[in-house]
């Protein structure tokens, strides 16, 4: 596809990878090279084949057709113990560390030092220090146990220990996807390093401009099938993204430019309006009123109380200062559910824990809030159920095998898109929504984008919470920047303002505190 | 402790050591809280030592610990046996009919004129082919740890049935009585002397083992592995399914070697021995700090568990009022205790 280098030879050669599960084909067919000294970048829409890819080469999955070449030989990878040998290690998007065990031991398991005594923990100990430190971890307690450590670093030390095999291959599965900037930035320092070792990098990611960033190479996937292969620096971001999803990005621009035509400043009495409401240690007291029809955005960097806020706003958890007027009336939210019946509806962050039930149909996880404010004495009816189902299953072009097939059968963007239709089947007259785009693919978050941009068309008082600051900006009336748990300011959005004006507005207040 | 000490001197000093020790035992549970069921255990035992001196007397002397180690030697083997059981998440209830069929298989053998040597081996292999059984049921036709030894245990119940349902004496000539033969190791006033048993010093070489392969190897570190998540330990590369055949092995082998150790001392088999035996060692693990959910425990916990029911026993006889029948109502009591302590310290860790 590319021209190469005739006397470079691929680290690793995956060729017409084909896997199947339950009968149904993942891959068809798919091609991957991996060249020593190289950060190659695995992209592709959620369900696009990405992490069977990488557990085909992990040695998770069986390769049903194809053959996998490791410095030109063919290997027969049946497990992970089987990868590792062949120089393979990895380190997976869902973080997988035993809880119960210290850091050191999670980054050594199967490598301890041995004596004649037996494992060594003094060695053990020195060895997982030194791999900590390559990635800027050195303060960390090795004999801490992971349990209490955050994602974040938990990710890390997950890393770390794919890094102690010293293995030829490296495959990180959306390793940054719970970290912040500053240790994206010590990740991909160590990743630079060992590509200078030699290392072949595989790095699976959603995020575009860390794989530009980072990546030398990048092979694209779309519905398990190759899509090509292509350095980097000849892929402009538009094209990668259309080869991505299969279409062009004109639907991006539509929302944004239709969202600012459309865009005007609130009149007339606020639907929701709340004043002085804080709670102690969560988020500072706050005043903060949303119109119909309105989007608000909260602006800000993690950690500087967006959704704590959100859930304050929401009635999730209980403010210990401050009033909420809906409608001029005074109102006590007491509970969440006291919260959807006065219509506010609040979609959180953590799809999994907070939101969609696994193990229950499209259909109930569709109905279950409406169900739930109308309490069980008064059941919704079949016809009524299966015409609302269909209608949002239309309207938000989920992807299901039916609406009787369970929530965990979805792709991640397809489950936020119920987890939409359930709050937005309440008709609701305020959504806050936390993070609904986080970890779905471009195609998804589109999608979402234009969902969202319509619930305000119809009425719906939206507040958008989200840590991808272009899609605050493009979609939002008005923003609330939000920093070290209090308000700092509010801007309406215009022409004039970009993701750039909110950081510069984030980082002065930053001046003024000094 | 010599009388040419002051009582004041004296006193000062220990309360130093103490409080030496109570700063250290601080120190290791705030870094690991995980220990700390386990030092609970060994609180209570103390405490229990302590009470039963005061109450009855003549508890801690050499005689008396002699033979709680003596009379609970198989009690400390499958008490260790099932703490590697339970700390990969799994259960073992067929150690008690294994060995009743172990030691009715064993005395039957041996009373035919079996070489002694023979007869060891096989009874510890009756053990360690129920285990496999056991094993491989779970691993690789996935049943329930639960029901998988559930079904070994009618089946050892039952085989041994076969074999006998009368009392089987081992001949009063024969060489494995030699492993519950008492040896004077220090010659005490009276009969205050220090005793052990081949049969003990096999239960201490055993938890030695137990303690190095669960501490010092990899397939140990494994098992802890398995019981924190045996997804993670599978994404790890690390061999889970054989490890997890290995534990009900060895909790087989080490039921047979305790099967060896009872009979020797006893003479006696019996179809019906050992019934709730393995309950008496998920007891003893769990008071010595193991979490039955797997991951978090200690070897050196699940002995002390198995003395502090032994203990109690001896402490129930020596009282004499309390009927017997209290005796599984305390035992209940204190793994209660035990529980409701795991689950303070659990909740702890997650917030």
């Amino acid at each position: 596809m590319t021209e190469r280098d005739a006397s470079a030879r691929p680290v690793v050669e995956m060729t017409g990878i084909t896997v199947v599960i339950e009968g149904t084909p993942v891959l068809h067919g798919v091609d991957l090279r991996l060249f020593g000294g190289e950060i190659h970048a695995l992209m592709g829409g959620n369900g696009a084949g990405k992490s069977s890819m990488v557990k085909a080469l992990t040695g998770a999955y069986r390769v049903d057709a194809g053959e996998v070449r490791i410095d030109g030989e063919p290997v027969a990878l049946s497990g992970p113990a089987a990868a590792e040998a062949a120089g393979v290690a990895a380190a997976f998007q869902d973080v997988d560390l035993c809880g119960n065990l210290s850091i050191a031991e999670n980054v050594m398991i199967g490598h301890e030092e041995r004596r004649w005594y037996g494992i060594s923990w003094r060695a053990t100990r020195r060895r997982a220090v030194a791999v900590l430190q390559e990635l800027g971890l050195g303060e960390l307690d090795p004999k801490q146990s992971v349990s209490a450590l955050s994602p974040a670093i938990q990710q890390l030390v997950a890393i770390a220990r794919a890094l102690v095999t010293q293995p030829k291959v490296l495959v990180l599965d959306e390793p940054t996807s719970s970290l912040d900037a500053d240790e994206v930035a010590t990740l991909f320092r160590a990743l630079r390093r060992l590509r200078e070792q030699g290392v072949a990098i595989l790095f699976v990611s959603h995020f575009l401009e860390q794989v530009y960033a980072i990546s030398d190479r990048i092979t694209v996937l779309r519905d398990g099938r190759g899509q090509g292969e292509y350095p980097t620096r000849e892929l402009d971001r538009a094209e990668l993204i259309s080869k991505m999803i299969g279409k062009d990005l004109t639907e991006l621009r539509r929302i944004g430019s239709e969202r600012r035509a459309h865009r005007a400043d609130p009149t007339g009495e606020p639907v929701y309006r709340v004043v002085g409401l804080g709670k102690r240690g969560d988020f500072d007291a706050t005043d903060f009123e949303l119109h119909r029809g309105e989007v608000v955005g909260l602006g800000g960097l993690r950690g500087s109380g967006r959704s704590e806020f959100g859930q304050l706003l929401a009635g999730v958890v209980r403010g210990d200062s401050g009033t909420i007027q809906i409608d001029g009336r005074k109102v006590v939210l007491s509970s969440p559910a006291a919260a959807l019946r006065h219509r506010i509806a609040f979609a959180s962050e953590d799809r999994r824990d907070g939101g969609i039930i696994e193990e229950l149909s499209v259909r109930d996880n569709i109905v279950l809030a409406l169900q739930a404010i109308r309490g069980w004495a008064r059941p919704i009816s079949h016809a009524e159920r299966d015409a609302l189902v269909e209608r949002f299953m239309e309207s938000f072009d989920i992807v299901a095998p039916g609406p009787d097939a369970p929530a965990k059968q979805l792709s991640g963007g397809n489950q936020q898109k119920v987890l939409l239709a359930r709050w937005l089947a309440t008709r609701p007259h305020v959504l806050v929504l936390d993070e609904p785009t986080r970890g779905v693919d471009i195609a998804a978050k589109v999608e979402i984008q234009a969902r969202v941009a319509e619930m305000a068309r119809d009425g719906v008082a939206v507040v958008f919470i989200s840590s991808e600051l272009d899609e605050v900006v493009r979609l939002s009336d008005r923003i609330a920047i939000l920093k070290d748990r209090r308000k700092i300011g509010e801007v309406s959005n215009g022409p004039g303002l970009s993701v750039d004006t909110i950081i510069e507005m984030i980082a002065a207040a930053d001046e003024d505190d000094a | 402790m010599t009388a040419v000490q002051t009582p004041r001197a004296d006193s000062s000093a220990e309360a130093s050591a103490v409080s030496k020790i109570v700063a250290r035992v601080k120190r290791v549970v705030a870094s690991n809280p995980s220990v700390l069921p386990t030092v609970a255990a060994i609180v209570i035992f103390i405490g229990m030592v302590i009470y039963g001196e005061v109450a009855y007397g003549r508890i801690v002397q050499a005689n008396t610990l002699s033979n709680l180690l003596i009379n609970n030697a198989h009690l400390i083997i499958l008490a260790v046996a099932m703490t590697f059981v339970i700390l990969t998440g799994g259960i073992d209830l067929s150690v008690g009919s294994v060995i009743a069929l172990s030691s009715v298989a064993g005395v039957m053998l041996s009373n035919a004129g079996w070489d002694p040597l023979v007869v060891i081996v096989l009874m510890i292999l009756i053990g360690t082919v129920f285990g496999l059984a056991s094993g491989i049921l779970i691993q690789y036709f996935n049943v329930q740890p639960f029901i998988a030894t559930l079904a070994m245990m009618f089946l050892g119940r039952g085989l041994a049935a076969l074999l006998s349902t009368q009392p089987e004496r081992l001949s009063e000539d024969s060489p494995i009585r030699w492993l519950g033969e008492q040896f004077k190791v220090v010659d005490g006033e009276k009969v205050n002397d220090v005793v052990v048993t081949p049969g003990v010093v096999i239960a201490l070489l055993v938890v030695l083992a137990a303690f190095f392969v669960l501490h010092r190897t990899r397939t140990g570190r494994t098992v802890y592995a398995i019981g924190g998540s045996e997804s993670s330990s599978a994404l790890m590369g690390l061999a889970v399914p054989r490890t997890k055949v290995l534990v009900y092995v060895i909790s087989g082998t080490l039921s047979g070697v305790a099967a060896v150790v009872y009979t020797s001392r006893l003479g006696i088999a019996q179809n019906i021995t050992g019934i709730g035996w393995e309950l008496d060692a998920i007891a003893a693990t769990v008071i010595g700090g193991t979490l039955l959910t797997g991951g978090y425990g200690y070897v050196l916990g699940s002995v002390i568990g198995a003395l502090v029911l032994g203990l109690m026993n001896v402490l129930i006889t020596r009282d004499g009022g309390i009927p017997p029948k209290m005796t599984t109502i305390i035992t209940g009591g204190i793994l209660l205790v035990f529980v409701l302590l795991q689950r303070a310290v659990t909740s702890k860790r997650h917030t």
